[in-house]
Order: C-alpha cells, then sequence, then structure tokens
C-alpha cells in the first residue's frame, strides 16, 4: 500500500500509533468533562478560553449591534419625538410611584423599628448589561451577557428587567459571563402567589413561554390569572419581585400535585437590556455555596 | 510551490473561523434547531482531504475552543470531534474510493455519532435537550455535505495533482 493514503493509518508524529494516541486524548477529554463537570477547578482555564473566544462572540454579535444602531440613527424624527413623548410620561407615572414607595419605606423603617427588628433595607446595587447575539444551540434558554467579574458579577447573580425577573447568571469570565433564563429546564425559582402568599416552586420547561409549578396540591388556592413573585427563600433572588402569571391549574384527582402552568411576565428572548442587580447580603450567600439550590 | 504551501493554511482556517462564527450566529426560533454542526462538517472536511494535516490533536482543541464558544462542558464537542475524525482518518483509504453518495451516507453516520455523543454527555451532566434539537442538525448538516462534497471534489482532484 502505498500513495497519498498512507499516512493516515500511521502516526504523524511520535512513536504511538493512531488508536493508541485516540484513546489517550479521548480520555483526556472524558477526565476534562469530569472536572469540569464535579468540580470547580476548571473555573480558571474556562475565563482564559472565553476571553479567547470573545473577539468571535463579538465579530457574531457586531452586525446586529450595528443594525440596531443603524436602525436609531436612521429612525424616523416623528418616531423619535413619540417615543420620547411616551418615556416622558412614563417616567412622570413612574416618580409618582416611588413617591409614595419612599414614604412606605420610611413608614416601614418606623415600623420594624417598633419591632425592634434592625434587619436593613439597603437599596440594591444594579447594573445594565447587554445580552449578545450569541446563540448557544442546543441550549436555548442560555445566553452570554457583556458584563463579566471585571464588572463584580458573580456566580447566581439575578437578572431582572422592568418587568421582572428574567434569570440568573451561571458562570463568570472577565469580560463576559452566561447565564440562564429561568425557563431553563435545569432552573427552578422559588416562589410565592402574592395573592395568597403560598409559597412553591416554578420551574423551566424549556419553552420560553412556559413555567411549571410541580408543586401545588390539587385543593391549592390558585386562580389563572394570579401573580408569581420571589419568595426570597434560597438566598439568591430578592423577594417580591413578579416572576410569572398563572396561566393554567388543571387538578389531577388521580394525583398528589396539580398541573400548573405559568407565563413569565418578561419578554425572555435576546434582543434585550438586562438588569444585574447586586444584593450584599445574598451575594455573600452566593459566594459561599456557588448557585445553591436553584440549579437542580 | 512555496507562495502556495503558504497559502495552503489560509482556506482551512477561513473556513473554520466562518464555522465557529455560523455556531452561534442567532438564527430565529423556528430554524434554530436546525442549525447544521458547521464545525465537524468543516473538520470532516478538511481531514477527508487532507487527512495528515488535521489529526487528532486539531480535533481536540477545536472542540475545547467550540465548547468555550457554546458554553458546553469542557471536553464534551471535543470528544465528540475527536470520535468522528479519529473513525474518518480509518476510513479515509476506502471512503476515497467511493462515489458520492456512500461518502454522503458515512458523513451522515459520523454526523449522528457526533450528536450520539453529545447527547450522551448531555445525559451524564443532567442537561435536557428536546430530541428534535439532536437530530435536526444531522439531517441539516448530510444537506450541507451535498454542497460541500462538490468542492470536496475539487480540491480532492487539487490535493491529488500536488502530491
Amino acid at each position: 500500500m502505498s500513495g497519498p493514503g498512507q499516512m493516515a493509518g500511521k502516526p504523524g508524529r511520535g512513536e504511538f500509533p493512531p488508536g493508541a494516541r485516540f484513546i489517550m486524548l479521548a480520555v483526556l477529554c472524558l477526565i476534562l468533562i469530569v472536572v469540569d463537570h464535579r468540580y470547580n477547578h476548571l473555573s480558571r482555564v474556562r475565563e482564559l478560553l472565553s476571553l479567547a473566544v470573545y473577539p468571535i462572540q463579538v465579530a457574531v454579535d457586531f452586525p446586529f449591534t450595528a443594525w440596531q444602531w443603524a436602525g436609531d440613527a436612521v429612525a424616523d424624527r416623528r418616531e423619535l419625538l413619540r417615543e420620547n413623548e411616551e418615556l416622558k410620561e412614563q417616567l412622570v407615572i413612574a416618580s409618582y410611584r416611588l413617591q409614595s414607595l419612599t414614604s412606605l419605606e420610611m413608614e416601614n423603617a418606623r415600623l420594624r423599628q417598633l419591632l425592634d427588628s434592625y434587619e436593613e433595607l439597603n437599596e440594591d446595587r444594579v447594573m445594565i448589561a447587554e445580552i449578545l447575539s450569541v446563540d448557544l444551540d442546543p441550549y436555548p434558554s442560555r445566553f452570554i451577557i457583556n458584563r463579566g467579574s471585571t464588572d463584580e458579577v458573580y456566580v447566581g447573580q439575578p437578572l431582572l428587567d422592568a418587568d421582572g425577573v428574567i434569570g440568573q447568571v451561571e458562570s463568570v469570565s472577565s469580560r463576559t459571563s452566561q447565564a440562564l433564563f429561568i425557563t431553563d429546564p435545569d432552573h427552578r425559582i422559588p416562589v410565592a402567589i402574592e395573592r395568597t402568599g403560598e409559597r412553591t416552586f416554578a420551574d423551566g420547561t424549556g419553552d420560553s413561554r412556559v413555567l411549571r409549578l410541580p408543586y401545588l396540591t390539587n385543593s391549592a388556592d390558585v386562580r389563572p390569572g394570579d401573580r408569581l413573585v420571589t419568595s426570597g427563600l434560597g438566598g439568591i433572588f430578592p423577594s417580591g419581585r413578579p416572576v410569572a402569571i398563572i396561566e393554567e391549574f388543571v387538578q389531577r384527582p388521580d394525583q398528589n400535585f396539580a398541573f400548573v402552568t405559568a407565563r413569565p411576565v418578561s419578554q425572555l428572548d435576546r434582543d434585550q437590556e438586562v438588569l444585574l442587580v447586586w444584593n450584599e447580603v445574598f451575594a455573600e450567600v452566593a459566594d459561599a455555596t456557588p448557585a445553591a439550590g436553584e440549579l437542580r | 510551490m512555496s507562495a502556495r504551501a503558504s497559502r495552503s493554511w489560509l482556506m482551512p482556517a477561513l473556513t473554520i473561523f466562518g464555522a465557529l462564527v455560523l455556531a452561534v450566529i442567532p438564527l430565529p426560533g423556528v430554524v434554530s434547531p436546525f442549525r447544521p454542526d458547521w464545525v465537524a462538517v468543516a473538520l470532516l472536511y478538511w481531514t477527508l482531504i487532507q487527512p495528515r494535516r488535521y489529526g487528532l490533536l486539531k480535533a481536540l482543541l477545536l472542540g475545547i475552543v467550540l465548547d468555550a464558544l457554546t458554553g458546553s462542558l469542557l471536553g464534551q464537542h471535543a470528544l465528540a470531534l475527536l470520535v468522528i475524525v479519529y473513525l474518518s482518518q480509518r476510513l479515509y483509504l476506502r471512503v476515497r474510493a467511493f462515489p458520492a453518495s456512500q461518502v454522503a451516507t458515512i458523513v451522515i453516520l459520523l454526523l449522528a455519532l457526533y450528536e450520539l455523543v453529545l447527547l450522551v454527555i448531555d445525559g451524564f451532566a443532567g442537561r435536557e435537550v428536546a430530541l428534535v434539537e439532536r437530530w435536526g442538525p444531522v439531517v441539516t448538516g448530510g444537506i450541507l455535505w451535498l454542497f460541500v462534497s462538490v468542492g470536496a471534489e475539487r480540491g480532492r482532484q487539487a490535493a491529488e495533482v500536488r502530491i
């Protein structure tokens, strides 16, 4: 046997036959996978690699950002004026609500003092992040944001938008972070039904419009339209933030729990800005146990 | 010759970079489960054209880059690429003699194996993935190969002339 194909069956360099090389490299991969999955030792390596692929992510994201920017640049003047008007109205309404909130906060603080409870109501530190236009197939409910450890992003940090909870940070590199939507099948968020205060969990289903509540009994007081807010248990999400609206409540007499679905209040798609929230108390908890409890 | 040799890395590098970009470029929701495995197809192509230059180590490194890019477990895509590149190297001599339709069949089988490796590792890690998102890429990858194989035929002739 001679000819162009001969080399394929022989080692290119070194003394190992290709079968042995293959097995060695495959074992290396398997070790890498197990170590990456079971332990946290590889986070530094991953961080460096994320930095290495950052240019690719930017290259992919750039045309989309540029398109948006171009759209903004040539937007109709009337359109802009109209939008400006709308935003001004929204601002007025928001500030009005904020005023009443301030007085409520003061009242709350007074009441807490009366009760000798010194739990502080600290202002949350927040930062706007942008979702990079990068698809992580086949995991449609994972995404990348343009903030990383240089912005003090931490694993387990909650992500919100103007409507409510979006997701949480899963891994952090220096310039970017990877995050999960609350609808990721691996994600579970502790919630409370606003009307009744009953606490339960909402699990992701992989569908960006559906959450499932697996642990509500058939006799639970739940109606379609009920609002779900974060319960604050688990120490990752700040409490009282809107999460979803109950869509369907079907009693299943043959089973322990009812079939309950909810629709997230936020638009869970990629072309938007999100809010990273720091809650100092929660940050400490999250540091101690990475992504505690909420990642199944 | 030297000019040609110095340029010969350019096409593979460009196609593989292009494949990496295409692997994460946003697609509309309906289409996105059918995103072909661009990187696997590109690497298979170059392995079948120039088996001496595209070996196991490059497959491993490329796989790790892909892992970092897509946020999968480190080593997941690396292992899957390693497996199909190893097999395509073993099959290389025979594949050369095959008609295009059989080559395409082998490539589709290799792509299916690639997805199977990814699926098994996802299962091990407990990540859930819808079934269509696993097998859609095999179908579109096969279709992509049909287009690529026209280029492969030309490239192969060129390579043979060179050797």
